[in-house]
């Protein structure tokens, strides 16, 4: 059979296979990356224009675009977009073109299943999205899917269930793959304690995935047979409970909430060195507080269900736990100022995100700080102050830190240079919308508007109108964001190998673009 | 004797409150927290600024340090980098002082909180259930109940393109048609409860806000200092109309209280001791008009008021319901099948779904009146009528 042993040459330099199928059938780490990287920005704009829907109709007090139903539909597939269709993907999507380039290994340990986790997310938000066109509408009990409220809907309800699976399974087989690739791949000499900061926050989030997902797998479990099976798990009236789903729900959800922030974590401690052109302060600490908000984020769940009527003894414990998380977490904060101090900075696009990351996630820090105080949570629990919250540390916190890196590994991703000017207007154009939109949030939440309301009284008009006008500005200017990666995989400055002057690891010592194939011969660590 | 924490958190509180009144005027209460009117709404707003200013105090510090950092050491200025990565002096520091400031901030916070908890010895009990979308007050004492709903202008308003202009109200949303009345100067011990999915009761300038769970009971209490008029809403996700069921507290002396459970309390107050006589006492007068024959014209006209507040929610104005959601009341099976089958619907509600038993809900008029009004508008035309006999029959 000559053919085959002449096609059956050396491995090392062949490319991508052609055509479309390369997409559907790659199991190549890199292909992978892209692909999830453009699945969420895909769905950053489905969920971003449902995101504008609400702020439409909240534009002025009065009824005036959307029944209060489809209202609610809304901010539950608002949720479930971003958190499992964006910020997830994305994490997951900069894992895969990074980690094996970060500790020098050839691709992910289980490349099959890198692919299969992948192809499954398109099909779990295509049955998400379809049930929107479905009699009786998408989900409208908010992404919590807190019982009864959620049991109530139409029929959709299953095919959401069923959507939520299909996520799990694709979020656990990715971390299972994570953790192999990280303790299976690393080149001889990359000890544990040397490898960088994402890859180290990507490991524990690795395991946070695995040790929840099926947590929540669980708790959406019970509610469709509460549903259609006749079981009455979260139903009094057959000697079940409904904060007990609450209380399943966010042992899922409080760690969740840590998913969605240590790859950001990691990403952050990447750039700032690169930037201030000075090791990152504290790398030792940087580990050991990562660990702790992970260990701590296990037990602080009921913090989210402070009105719920729990013992004394129970609120107590959650308040000090919850106290306790801002201490690694501001530890983080001043390691990277650390790190910045008596550095020699500069301020291209990537910093420019990571500083305002540090900015506003201090923000939202604090205020979830304030949350943390029991007696005044009851006021501000499931008002706009928490909207205000969780948006100041997911969007300027989880978002801007997928931006940041988009910006920082884009080159050699493509092997171009991104345009810059571009790259800093899309930044302030978005900072100054984004706390239009957001900080207003703070003020209404504490003078009295809850959240989840599709109608409001005259007082809170003024804010709720800006809120709306930087949520336009922000939403349309993301546009910048696509002009500039567009620009920059069609061409552009080309890109040396290092790229940043100051950049220091293993994915900064192979050409740009990035070979098909990386680390095929393990590199030799110092 | 009180802490020197306590009186760190009364003196912060005291000059926030003076520092925002001065700057902002009465504009304050539009971007913070209020004040309130009872000594827990006061310890919390206490609390709150404490934790707010000290918030305030880290942030500028941090962003200061940031910022001088930023300017000083660029690389355009001729900053060039140190190389110095650990130093276990300051993480000790920055560790240790951050744990310091916090246990001094959860002493407050957790005395504030045992008294939040502690509902003894109340002089006044008032059960609050929550209802889709209503509230439903229950004063275990006089055994005076009512429902609250939204205000039928304030409803006509909010609907989709409805077009009224809604500056002609004063509370938009705020406005209920009997709001709940308590007097000053007493504890009160709410007991909440749900009779569908969870609410939950708040009124922000009594710092009260707890969920309202379908089976189970939960407590807390407010010791109203001020006599006015206290609003506020339902703040956990319930469906549709979520956003339109407030609350209304209305505060009076206790004169007027006295007064007030005088005239609507279902039977002599003093002299009733069991609960079952004063309720059969009280509906008197309701079971008279139950027991007579109601023409149809009289039934319809009743009829479109009861399915306006109580049924448009849901199955809409014009009967047409929402497809998969909320049924049809238009050409639908039931309403226009046999009257056994229709009656039970709405006495029993549906199990599994969002339609709930009206029994409690609606007086036998009421039920017989919607009923009917069903079976013959939105091109429905059975002709029957439902006697509020029949539904009396039931029960």
């Amino acid at each position: 059979m000559s053919t085959a042993t002449a096609e059956h040459h050396d491995h090392d330099d062949h490319g991508p296979a052609k055509g479309w199928t390369r997409w559907l059938y790659t199991t190549n780490h890199k292909d992978i990356g892209t692909l999830y990287l453009l699945f969420a920005l895909v769905m950053f704009f489905i969920g971003g224009g449902m995101a504008l829907i609400i702020r439409a109709e909240l534009f002025q007090p009065g009824l005036q675009l959307v029944d209060p139903l489809f209202f609610n539909s809304m901010t539950t597939m608002h949720a479930l977009v971003m958190i499992f269709g964006v910020v997830m993907p994305a994490f997951v999507g900069l894992a895969n073109w990074m980690i094996p380039m970060m500790i020098g290994g050839p691709d992910m340990a289980l490349p099959r299943l890198n692919n299969w986790s992948f192809w499954i997310m398109p099909f779990a938000f295509l049955l998400l999205l379809s049930t929107l066109f479905m009699e009786g509408g998408g989900p409208a009990g908010g992404w919590t899917l807190y019982a009864p409220l959620s049991l109530q809907g139409g029929d959709s309800f299953a095919f959401v269930i069923f959507s939520i699976h299909f996520m799990g399974i694709s979020s656990v087989m990715g971390s299972i793959n994570i953790v192999a690739t990280i303790f299976n791949m690393r080149a001889p000499g990359m000890t544990l304690m040397k490898m960088p900061l994402f890859v180290w926050t990507w490991l524990i989030t690795a395991y946070l995935l695995i040790a929840v997902i099926p947590v929540l797998a669980g708790a959406v479990t019970m509610l469709l047979t509460d549903r259609y099976f006749g079981t009455s798990f979260f139903s009094a009236a057959g000697g079940g409970d409904p904060v007990m789903y609450q209380h399943i729900f966010w042992f899922f959800g409080h760690p969740e909430v840590y998913i969605l922030i240590l790859p950001a974590f990691g990403i952050i401690s990447s750039i700032i060195p690169t930037f201030a052109r000075k090791p990152l302060f504290g790398y030792a600490s940087m580990v050991y507080a990562t660990a702790s908000i992970a260990f701590l984020s296990f037990i602080v769940w009921a913090h989210h269900m402070f009105t719920v009527g729990m013992p004394l003894a129970g609120e107590m414990f959650f308040m000090f736990a919850t106290m306790m998380i801002s201490v690694p977490t501001g530890v983080k904060v001043f390691n990277w100022i650390a790190t910045m101090w008596r550095g020699s900075m500069t301020f291209e696009t990537p910093m420019l995100f990571a500083v305002g990351f540090l900015v506003m996630f201090t923000i939202g820090g604090l205020s979830g700080l304030m949350l943390a105080i029991t007696p005044a949570d009851i006021q501000y629990h499931d008002t706009y102050f928490v909207v205000a919250h969780f948006h100041y540390v997911l969007v300027p916190g989880a978002i801007y830190s997928i931006m940041a890196a988009t910006y920082y590994w884009m080159p050699k991703w493509t092997g171009n240079m991104y345009d810059e000017k571009w790259g800093k207007i899309h930044f302030w154009v978005s900072t100054i919308f984004l706390n239009v939109l957001f900080f207003p949030m703070h003020f209404v939440g504490l003078a009295g508007m809850p959240r989840r309301i599709p109608d409001y009284s005259l007082q809170f008009a003024d804010w709720n109108a800006v809120a709306t006008i930087g949520a336009f500005g922000f939403g349309f200017s993301q546009l910048i964001f696509v002009y500039v990666v567009l620009k920059c995989m069609r061409g552009g400055e080309k890109a040396t190998t290092e790229v940043w002057e100051g950049a220091e690891g293993l994915e900064w010592t192979v050409p740009s673009p990035a070979p098909y194939h990386t680390f095929e011969k393990p590199p030799v660590i110092n | 004797m009180r802490s020197p924490i306590n009186l760190a958190v009364s003196w912060v509180a005291a000059m926030s409150a003076v520092v925002v009144s001065q700057t902002a005027g009465a504009a304050v209460s539009d971007i913070n927290m209020p004040v309130g009117v009872t000594p827990l709404s006061q310890e919390v707003y206490g609390l709150h600024m404490l934790i707010f200013w000290i918030c305030c105090v880290i942030g500028a510090a941090v962003f200061a340090v940031m910022f001088y950092s930023m300017f000083k050491h660029r690389k355009s200025k001729g900053a060039v980098a140190a190389d110095f990565h650990e130093s276990t002096t300051v993480e000790i520091i920055w560790t240790a002082v951050p744990l310091i400031i916090l246990v001094a901030m959860a002493i407050p916070a957790a005395k504030t909180l045992i008294a939040m908890e502690d509902t003894s010895n109340a002089e006044v009990t008032v059960k609050v259930t929550g209802y889709q979308w209503k509230w439903h007050y229950e004063y275990l004492d006089s055994g005076i109940n009512f429902f609250s709903t939204l205000d039928a202008e304030h409803n006509r308003a909010r609907q989709v393109g409805s077009g009224v202009d809604l500056t002609q109200f004063d509370h938009y949303l705020k406005e209920v048609d009997n709001p709940l009345v308590v007097p000053v100067g007493k504890k009160i011990r709410f007991l909440h409860t749900s009779a569908d999915v969870i609410h939950s009761w708040w009124v922000p300038d009594l710092a009260v806000k707890k969920d309202a769970i379908p089976g189970f009971i939960n407590e807390n209490w407010a010791l109203i200092e001020k006599p006015g008029i206290y609003r506020g809403k339902c703040t956990e996700l319930c469906g549709r109309d979520h956003g339109f069921m407030p609350v209304v507290v209305k505060a009076v002396p206790e004169e007027e209280y006295l007064a007030w459970v005088a005239e609507n309390a279902p039977a002599p107050v003093l002299a009733a001791t069991d609960s079952t006589a004063t309720a059969t006492a009280a509906t008197a007068a309701v079971e008279e008009d139950a027991d007579r024959e109601w023409a149809q014209d009289e039934l319809m006209a009743k009829g479109e008021t009861v399915y306006n507040q109580v049924c448009a929610a849901c199955h809409q104005a014009n009967g047409q319901g929402l497809p998969g959601a909320f049924p049809a009341i238009a050409g639908s099976a039931i309403a226009t099948g046999p009257q056994d089958a229709h009656i039970d619907v709405i006495y029993s509600g549906v199990q599994g779904s969002a339609m709930a038993s009206f029994a409690g809900q609606l007086s036998d008029v009421d039920m017989a009146a919607v009923i009917t009004y069903q079976r013959n508008a939105f091109g429905n035309t059975v002709g029957d009528t439902v006697q509020p006999s029949q539904i009396k029959a039931l029960r």
